[in-house]
């Protein structure tokens, strides 16, 4: 029980620091690169306009689907890995 | 085939395949009728979520909203972010949990019939209000299509939406909004691919709208943004100055997204934990689909339009002043200009009586010298937003098929939203007012019943509202939005995340959250949207901190976290068997905890 345990908090552990690396991403490519770094950005020319516009109309969008599928890919390996699977 | 014909076709044959989906989607049992019998395809959930998800407004108002320029991309990431927070925070945990709906969860795990009421009074709130939107947009899509009055279209979507929601619950629901997603997106798609083509030569939109202009051979971005400086308006890609009200107007979005009851109940309806993880990436990618298609027709459409006005500024323009110099004669104007202005939504007045169309931001101090410089006396053609999407078609000279698509698209969208949303609101009240707080005893067959007199009834309410619109309806999707993310999500999150949390800091935080979020809407756009009862002018230089109403939602989740944590922490812990409750949600496999089902 208590192994059953120290396993379960040490899936939850891996989950929480996975969860907090995705999140950072999240908000890097939304509120960093499309809204507040955008002015840093600026002379990085992408069609006709600069890379933080980009972010905010089509990069950020693509990232978080990046982002989703990746987690669900190594949250199934963490299920296995720590035997917590269905 | 005259038009009307062939839209009615259209939709027809639309209704006709729900209607057909009805019949053989009919709920069984209770699980079938909440849950969908828990038993959907990860693909097809994602699917059935992004047709849930989208409403006829981002089908026929987004782009509209969008072609303002680069600060309204709050809604492109707003509304597809909150899917990432959705996917990691609380769609797998939930689903864990293996209950029927939102107040469920808040219910068992805050042991309290309290938090469950006041989970119950956020999910009708912010359901109610947006399911409003939906019967209008029905309503307005059927009346511009098919030529019969927005009243008759509410019944008619009405009529369809009772078929399939009533006999069918979450089954029917599930299956039609996956054929309502494919007719929505292949009617937004099409025209797009079109106008993409026109433009830049490039047949996919989100890449057409980073390339060249072929008719000028500038980028299409550098492109527009010359042209709309030129007539006064805002540079399109311009920066905004105030960063911290996009930031939270943005944040309110994504977390308000990930609250909302009608889009977090579709994850009740996958096999596994698993799949609830790999259905909201697919949820997204099929809302990305029309995500990304929206901001190229909006920069298309709108440099297509104002070079319909002025065609000088279409090519390679050397002097722009000698192009705004010769806008069209109002005579010579396209056709579907003529189309668009028997419906109201293109009007045109000859302000300075020279025949032709001037067409620029009168709204703008600086630019009025020069307007004045160039005998302009006003902007003479007023342009309803929806047009960037519903005149697409004539405007790039498709065939009458498509327009037919467009209109069997906006109703889709607009039906599938509402049915999900009756749906979160009808559960709540069968299973979590009926069953679990008046009468726990009821059968498996009463609450059936109760579930399907509950819809019938959501329905009859919605419809009422949708003819009767309260003069706030505006407002309440902001208001939806905020409530979502103000009460539901925060108690939801520390619900998973914090085996500490007791029901004293949750109903609390629910509470200072959603009172907050309401206090501030209300001090600016008026008590209960009275109109003239508002505190202080809903503008910028009055915003605490220039954060406008609807960018609250974010501090009103800030303030619910603060006051459930204060709270929690000077109150006794939650019983074991509560914080067992906890554990057993964050690991796919239950073994050895005791979860009750």
């Amino acid at each position: 029980m208590a192994d059953d345990k120290t396993n379960a908090a040490a899936y939850w552990k891996a989950n929480v620091r996975l969860i907090t690396g995705c999140l950072i991403v999240w908000a890097f490519v939304s509120y960093g690169c499309a809204m507040l770094f955008r002015p840093l950005l600026s002379g990085i020319p992408i069609g006709g306009t600069d890379l933080g516009f980009w972010f905010a109309q089509q990069g950020s969008i693509l990232t978080f689907i990046v982002l989703i599928f990746f987690y669900a890919w190594k949250m199934n390996r963490l299920d296995q890995k720590f035997g917590l699977g269905e | 085939m005259s038009q009307f014909a062939i839209n009615l076709l259209f939709v027809g044959a639309s209704f006709a395949l729900y209607i057909g989906i009805a019949i053989w989607a009919r709920a069984g049992s209770t699980k079938d009728f909440y849950v969908a019998g828990g038993g959907v395809h990860p693909i097809t959930n994602g699917m059935a979520t992004a047709a849930d998800w989208m409403s006829a407004a981002s089908f026929i108002s987004m782009a509209g909203l969008i072609s303002v320029g680069y600060v309204n991309s709050t809604f492109l990431m707003g509304w597809t972010g909150g899917y990432v927070i959705l996917a990691m925070l609380l769609a797998p945990y939930l689903r864990k949990f293996g209950k029927f709906t939102v107040p469920d969860f808040i219910g068992d795990r805050f042991y309290s019939k309290t938090a469950r009421v006041v989970a119950v009074i956020c999910l009708i709130i912010a359901s109610v209000t947006y399911v409003i939107g939906q019967m209008t947009g029905a309503g307005v899509a059927f009346s511009r299509f098919l030529e019969v009055p927005s009243s008759v279209g509410i019944w008619i979507a009405a009529g369809i939406v009772f078929l399939y929601a009533v006999f069918g619950g979450m089954k029917g629901i599930t299956y039609t909004q996956v054929a309502q997603y494919i007719v929505l997106i292949i009617a937004y798609t099409i025209p797009a691919v079109f106008i993409a083509l026109q433009l830049t030569g490039n047949p996919i939109p989100m890449f057409g709208m980073f390339s060249t202009h072929t008719e000028s051979g500038v980028p299409l971005l550098a492109k527009l943004d010359e042209v709309v400086h030129a007539l006064g308006f805002r540079d399109y890609t311009a920066d905004v100055d105030n960063k911290l009200n996009m930031v939270l107007f943005t944040l309110s979005l994504m977390i308000g997204t990930a609250g909302l009851p009608h889009v977090i109940i579709r994850f009740f309806t996958v096999p596994k934990v698993a799949d609830a993880r790999w259905s909201a990436g697919w949820a997204l990618v099929f809302i990305a689909l029309l995500y990304l298609t929206a901001p190229a027709v909006a920069s298309m459409a709108r440099l297509n339009l104002l070079t319909t006005v002025y065609p000088e500024m279409a090519g390679q323009v050397q002097d722009y002043e000698e192009a705004a110099a010769n806008p069209i004669l109002y005579e010579e104007r396209p056709d579907w200009i003529r189309t668009w202005e028997e419906t109201g939504l293109i009007t045109f007045t000859d302000h300075n009586n020279d025949g032709r169309i001037q067409m620029y931001n009168d709204a703008n101090p600086a630019f009025e010298p020069l307007a004045a410089e160039r005998g302009w006396e006003g902007n003479e053609l007023t342009v309803n937003n929806d047009i960037l999407v519903l005149a697409n078609p004539e405007i790039a000279n498709l065939p009458g098929w498509v327009i037919g698509l467009i209109a069997a698209g906006g109703i889709a969208a607009a039906l599938s939203t509402a049915a999900g949303l009756l749906l979160a609101i009808s559960s709540a009240i069968s299973h979590d007012l009926i069953k679990n707080t008046i009468n726990p005893g009821i059968s498996e067959k009463g609450e059936m019943l109760a579930a399907r007199i509950s819809m019938g009834g959501a329905i009859l309410l919605a419809t009422y509202l949708g003819l009767n619109p309260p003069g706030f309806a505006a407002q309440v999707v902001a208001l939806a939005f905020g409530l979502a993310a103000a009460s539901l999500f925060p108690v939801l999150m520390m619900g998973i995340f914090s085996t500490r949390m007791n029901s004293k800091g949750a109903i609390c935080g629910m509470l200072a959250g959603l009172i907050s979020t309401l206090l501030y809407i209300f001090t600016y756009l008026g008590w209960f949207f009275i109109p003239g009862t508002n505190m202080l002018p809903n503008t910028e230089p009055n915003w605490l901190l220039g954060i406008s109403p609807l960018s609250f939602g974010a501090i009103g989740a800030m303030i619910n976290f603060a006051v459930a944590f204060a709270v929690s922490s000077v109150t006794e812990e939650p019983p074991q068997e509560i914080q067992d409750l906890v554990e057993s949600v964050r690991y796919p496999k239950g073994a050895g905890l005791a979860v009750d089902h």
